[in-house]
C-alpha cells in the first residue's frame, strides 16, 4: 500500500490530484452534452482558440486564465455570427476559425525571445505544476459551471434531445446553446493546465462516451462518467508518477484504455446474450 | 389571392361551448427561409373541435406550414392566428409531434423522461418536477397504452411505441392545438388505431387537430375537413367534396385515381400510368 500513498507526500502531487480529479469531474459533466450532442469538433476547436489568449496573457503578464476565457468565449459566440454572415456551415466556419486562432498563438509564441517552456506545457498540459492559485480559480469556476448545468438542466436537456419542439415550447432554443458552448468554453479554460489544448478534447469526450456504453439515462451517464474520469486522471497521475511519463498524456491514455475495455465489455455481455 | 378557396361545411356541432369562433386561422400565408417561400397564398379557418387532415405529396410543405404556424420558420407574408391572437405570442398552447425520424433514438432517455418534457413549459425555468407533473406524466402514458414501458430507453421502442411516446409527450402539455407530422406513416395498425382513438378524444373534447398525413383513405375515413397542399393552398373543405379528380390532381399530379366502393370512396395510387397519358377515369356522383 506504501506505493498508494507515497506520492502524496509531496504538496505538488497532492495539488495536482486535487486540481486533476475536479477537473476529470467536470469535464464529465459538461462532455456529456458534447458527446450526445455530437460537439466534439467544436469542443477541440475551442480548446485550440483559447491558446492565442493563454499566450497574449503570458506576453503581458496577465492572469492566464482570464486570456484563455476571453479566446475561447469570443470563438464560441462568433461561430454562429460567421457561419449566418458567410453562409457557411458552421462545421466549416469551426475549422477556419479554430485553426486560424491557433496559428496566432503559435505565431505570437514565435515571436517571444528566449524561453517558452511555461507555453509548452499549455499546448501539452502540466498538472504537476498547478499552484495553490490555479487551484483556487479551477475550484471557482468548476463550480460555476456545474451550478448552470444543475439549474438549467431541463431546459439543457430538452434542447439536446429535440431543438424543434424545444422552440415549439417557446424555449430560446439559441440563447441555450450559446450557454452551453459557454459552459463548454469555460470547461477547457480550466482543463487546459491539466492536459493541454491539443488533449483537453478527450477529458471532454472520452469518459462521458465511455459511460454512455454503459448506461441508458442522461443523469446516469453523467454520473458514470465523473466516476470514470476521476479514476481515469488518478491512474494517470500515478503513472506518470511512477513511470515519469508525461501527466496529460498519462490522463489521456487511461480513458481511452477505460473506452475500450468499456467497449469489449459490452459486445461480450451482447455476445453472451445471443 | 384566392382565399379561402372552400371553408365550407364547418361541422362544429361536436364542440362544446367555446368563446372563440375560430381556434387556428391562417391568412394568406407565405413562409420559408430566404427568397422565395416554399409555400405561399394559404388561408384557412380551423374552428375548435375539428380535426383536419393535410395532404400533398413529399415537398409540398406540409411541415412548413407546421413549423411556420409553431413560429419555426419566418413568415413572410400573412397573418397567423391562435384564439384570434397571434400564436407566435401563444406557444404554451400549441403541441407539436414531429416526425419520429427527427430524433436521435440513441439519446440515453427513457419514455418516461421524454414525456415529462412536455410539462417543462408549465413547471418554469429552475424549478423540478412535481408529484402532479408525476401524474401527468402517468395520465398521458395510460391514455396511449404505453404506461408498462415508461423505464425503457426510446432506442428500444418500436417505431409505432415511439410515436405514442411522442404524442403522450404532447398530451402531457395539454395544448388547445395540435399538429402531428406524419403520426401513423410506417406504423403498425395498433398504434394506428391507438393513436386516432386519442385525436378524437382530443377533438371531442373541444381541442383542435390537425394531421399531415400521406394516407388519404384514412383522411376520408375520419376527418370532417381536408386541407391539400402543394406549395399554396389547393383546396380546404370536407373530404367528400374535396376529393374531387381535378382537385388531386392538381395536387399530386396525375397517379391518383379515386375509386368507390359502395359508399365509401377509395383513393388509388396508380403507379404504373404514365403522365403523359392521363387516362379519364369515369365520372363519380
Amino acid at each position: 500500500m506504501e506505493w498508494l500513498v507515497s506520492p502524496f507526500e509531496l504538496a505538488f502531487m497532492q495539488r495536482a490530484f486535487l486540481g486533476g480529479i475536479l477537473v476529470g469531474a467536470l469535464c464529465a459533466v459538461v462532455g456529456t452534452f458534447v458527446v450526445l450532442r455530437g460537439m466534439a469538433f467544436i469542443g477541440d476547436a475551442l480548446a485550440h482558440a483559447a491558446f492565442p489568449g493563454v499566450v497574449l496573457a503570458y506576453m503581458l503578464n496577465a492572469n492566464i486564465h482570464l486570456g484563455a476565457t476571453i479566446f475561447a468565449l469570443a470563438t464560441a459566440l462568433g461561430i454562429g455570427f460567421v457561419s449566418r454572415r458567410a453562409r457557411t456551415s458552421d462545421d466549416t466556419t469551426i475549422g477556419i476559425l479554430f485553426a486560424g486562432a491557433f496559428a496566432l498563438g503559435i505565431l505570437l509564441m514565435s515571436t517571444i525571445q528566449g524561453y517558452t517552456a511555461d507555453l509548452f506545457s499549455f499546448l501539452f498540459g502540466n498538472i504537476l505544476g498547478i499552484s495553490t492559485a490555479d487551484l483556487a480559480v479551477v475550484g471557482a469556476l468548476a463550480a460555476l459551471v456545474v451550478l448552470a448545468v444543475a439549474l438549467c438542466y431541463k431546459e439543457l436537456l430538452i434542447v439536446s434531445f429535440d431543438p424543434v419542439v424545444a422552440e415549439a415550447m417557446g424555449y430560446p432554443v439559441q440563447a441555450l446553446n450559446y450557454l452551453l458552448l459557454s459552459l463548454i468554453a469555460l470547461t477547457i479554460v480550466v482543463s487546459i493546465q491539466a492536459v493541454g489544448v491539443v488533449l483537453v478534447v478527450a477529458l471532454l469526450v472520452t469518459p462521458a462516451a465511455t459511460a454512455a456504453l454503459l448506461t441508458e439515462r442522461f443523469l446516469r451517464v453523467m454520473g458514470v462518467g465523473v466516476l470514470l474520469s476521476m479514476l481515469a486522471t488518478a491512474l494517470g497521475l500515478y503513472l506518470s508518477f511512477y513511470l515519469n511519463v508525461a501527466s496529460g498524456a498519462a490522463i489521456v491514455l487511461v480513458s481511452t484504455v477505460l473506452f475500450f475495455t468499456a467497449l469489449g465489455a459490452r459486445r461480450l455481455r451482447s455476445g453472451a446474450a445471443r | 389571392m384566392t382565399q379561402r378557396s372552400s371553408v365550407s361545411g364547418q361541422r362544429s356541432a361536436r364542440a362544446p361551448e367555446a368563446p372563440w369562433h375560430y381556434c387556428l386561422e391562417v391568412r394568406d400565408l407565405a413562409a420559408g427561409y430566404e427568397g422565395t417561400p416554399a409555400i405561399r397564398a394559404i388561408s384557412f379557418a380551423i374552428p375548435p373541435g375539428q380535426m383536419v387532415g393535410v395532404i400533398g405529396p413529399n415537398g409540398a410543405g406540409k411541415t412548413t406550414l407546421f413549423k411556420a404556424i409553431l413560429g419555426l420558420v419566418p413568415l413572410q407574408g400573412g397573418q397567423i392566428l391562435l384564439h384570434e391572437k397571434e400564436a407566435h405570442a401563444q406557444r404554451s398552447l400549441m403541441g407539436y409531434v414531429p416526425q419520429i425520424d427527427d430524433l436521435d433514438r440513441r439519446f440515453p432517455v427513457s419514455v418516461r423522461d421524454v414525456v415529462m418534457m412536455g410539462r417543462y413549459p408549465r413547471i418554469g425555468w429552475v424549478r423540478r418536477p412535481g408529484a402532479d407533473d408525476a401524474a401527468a406524466v402517468r395520465a398521458a402514458l395510460e391514455r396511449v397504452d404505453m404506461a408498462d414501458l415508461a423505464h425503457r430507453q426510446i432506442g428500444r421502442l418500436s417505431g409505432g411505441q415511439l410515436q405514442r411516446v411522442l404524442l403522450a409527450r404532447a398530451l402531457a402539455q395539454d395544448p388547445h392545438l395540435l399538429l402531428l407530422d406524419e403520426p401513423v406513416s410506417g406504423v403498425d395498425t395498433t398504434t394506428q388505431h391507438a393513436i386516432f382513438a386519442v385525436l378524437e378524444s382530443l377533438r371531442d373534447a373541444g381541442k383542435t387537430v390537425v394531421v399531415a398525413t400521406h394516407d388519404l383513405n384514412c383522411v376520408v375515413e375520419r376527418f370532417e375537413q381536408v386541407l391539400c397542399l402543394n406549395r399554396r393552398l389547393v383546396a380546404y373543405g370536407p373530404p367528400t367534396q374535396v376529393f374531387r379528380d381535378s382537385v388531386l390532381e392538381e395536387t399530386y399530379g396525375s397517379h391518383l385515381m379515386i375509386v368507390r366502393v359502395g359508399d365509401r370512396q377509395v383513393v388509388v395510387a396508380d403507379e404504373h400510368r404514365h403522365r403523359t397519358h392521363p387516362v379519364r377515369r369515369p365520372e363519380r356522383g
